[in-house]
């Protein structure tokens, strides 16, 4: 099906310490609580989580990124986020892709690029995200609404690696999108992991997940029910009968 | 002088300053969607302050200049102390400004009593130029006429044109998300309040050089920038302009040819303009 480990001869062995820790995490609308008790570490290997529809994946990356009250431990980089606002989470090195892209309709491509401030001598500035995705650079002087879904991800992307993350945390980036698309965003993002981008990754889609990341966590009524090697998931349909209903 | 001229020159001076005082207003209640009701307190103020310091001076931009900077700062004290916690709850916002505008009404007439005050003007500004058509007119009110439209091509430049400008835009679309581009948005739509009140505070100035300020202009003043900013559309600068324009042209040729309607026909301009283009007439549909 797939060859997950293609993507680790390319990474540096040592990486960073520390990375996200996650424990006793809740997070409640109201009275209902969509995640109890979440724990999980990560240090800086690609992460994926799946799991069904609502199953609180989103909560729990809106959560990281503080776009989501919550109470129990979030630290990364052993420095604590938990209840911080979203640009400090930012600015402490977690890149956010948001489920739904939400692009600024307001802005052209080129503006949602240079709004972030990334500084030429970065990693990620302007002008590498534009070598990135190319398609991109063609669609510089469009607005943000008149993008394709895409085209879209792609912006969603390219502006969270602008602000140059030690960690990036994408929710559900295949969404809606093309299996053509899907491919091309997947061959980027794996091209990304292998220069040592650290990613957490939330996905239906199985397949993208674990050609992406080496490590799955399974999230099921809001806690990690699992977490599994990408090739056990990847090539055991009982497991993944179990876990996500897929058969 | 040809009247029609005349009135028109009149009608787009007017607008001027209409425009000066919506183009904050603008931005704070068409960008920022926070409904401030103390816009108009913001003008008169400015214009009083701006008064006692040229007076005191004789600098008419230092009193501007002044007038701007203590104005911006009360804009920064309402923002951050009196409504920052509520942004999001449009009728407590629009409760405390309220109160704020009817504080600074009382304050106001006291310490600067009812009758009118004037900004002085710099000398060399009384006079009046010739116009091509060979006509005299008021150097003042071509002043301001230029002033409006530079202030307004700055703010157009600024807003589209630049990085702030970008980030302005994108806090107001999804103020969270931009937060997630590591922007503090918080201190953005605090900048983006006091460049508003100040705004309005120079229009004050500006306003109270050609006429007098008096109490009551506060509410005047509010009304009128709002009817600007809806007529033109909501955050849009160069549908406040146009607004401004149209409000001023309007309130001054209803002046001359049914000066009982003058008022009406400004609020008919602006139910003649929502009912054909409910966004106002450069603004996005939402």
């Amino acid at each position: 099906m797939t060859q997950p480990d293609t993507v680790l001869p390319g990474r540096p062995e040592t990486r960073s310490s520390g990375g996200l820790r996650i424990e006793g995490l809740d997070v409640s609308y109201g009275r209902v609580h969509v995640l109890q008790d979440v724990s999980f570490e990560m240090g800086s290997e690609p992460v994926g989580m799946v799991g069904r529809n609502g199953m609180g994946k989103t909560t729990l990356v809106k959560a990281i990124a503080g776009f989501l009250p919550s109470s129990g431990t979030i630290e990364f980089e052993g420095k604590s986020i938990q209840g911080r606002q979203p640009y400090q989470i930012t600015r402490a090195g977690i890149g956010y892709v948001p489920q739904g892209r939400r692009i600024f309709p307001s802005l052209t491509v080129h503006e949602h690029l240079t709004m972030v401030g990334a500084k030429k001598t970065d990693r990620w500035n302007v002008s590498s995200v534009y070598d990135l995705f190319p398609r991109l650079a063609e669609r510089k002087r469009n607005g943000g609404g008149d993008l394709s879904g895409g085209e879209q991800q792609m912006l969603a992307i390219a502006r969270a690696l602008l602000t140059n993350p030690r960690l990036v945390v994408m929710d559900e980036p295949s969404e809606g999108l093309a299996p053509a698309v899907v491919d091309h965003v997947s061959q980027v993002l794996r091209s990304v992991v292998a220069e040592g981008q650290s990613v957490l990754l939330i996905e239906q889609n199985l397949r993208f997940a674990t050609e992406l990341c080496d490590r799955i966590l399974v999230m099921v009524n809001g806690r990690i029910a699992a977490d599994l090697p990408s090739q056990v998931i990847a090539n055991d349909p009982e497991v993944q009968a179990r876990y996500l209903g897929v058969v | 002088m040809d009247q029609f001229l005349l009135v028109a020159l009149n009608g787009l001076t007017l607008g001027s300053i209409y425009f000066l005082v919506a183009s904050g207003l603008t931005l704070i209640f068409g960008l920022m969607r926070v409904i401030t009701m103390a816009h108009g307190t913001s003008y008169l103020l400015g214009g009083y302050i701006g008064y006692s310091i040229a007076r005191a001076s004789g600098n008419w931009l230092l009193g501007a200049l002044g007038a701007a900077v203590a104005v911006g700062l009360l804009g920064l004290f309402i923002h951050q102390v009196l409504i920052r916690r509520f942004q999001d709850d449009d009728l407590r916002v629009a409760l405390i400004t309220l109160g704020v505008s009817l504080i600074g009404t009382d304050l106001m007439f006291a310490a600067f009593g009812g009758t009118a005050t004037q900004v002085p003007i710099p000398a060399e500004w009384q006079t009046a130029l010739t116009l091509p058509s060979g006509d005299r007119y008021p150097a003042i009110r071509l002043i301001i006429l230029v002033l409006a439209v530079v202030i307004g091509v700055v703010m157009w430049l600024v807003i589209n044109r630049t990085r702030a400008g970008s980030i302005v835009r994108a806090g107001v679309d999804d103020s969270a998300m931009t937060s997630a581009t590591g922007v503090n948005v918080r201190v953005v739509f605090a900048v983006v309040f006091v460049v508003g009140s100040a705004l309005a505070a120079f229009a004050g100035v500006v306003g109270g050089s050609l006429f007098p300020l008096l109490p009551g202009q506060d509410g005047t003043y509010l009304l009128f920038s709002l009817v600007v900013v809806i007529v033109g559309g909501m955050g849009s600068i160069p549908g406040a302009a146009i607004g401004a324009a149209l409000v001023g042209l309007v309130s001054q040729f209803g002046l001359v040819f049914a000066p009982t309607y003058a008022t009406v026909l400004t609020f008919a301009l602006m139910v003649f303009v929502l009912a054909f283009r409910p966004q106002g007439i450069l603004g996005r549909a939402v």
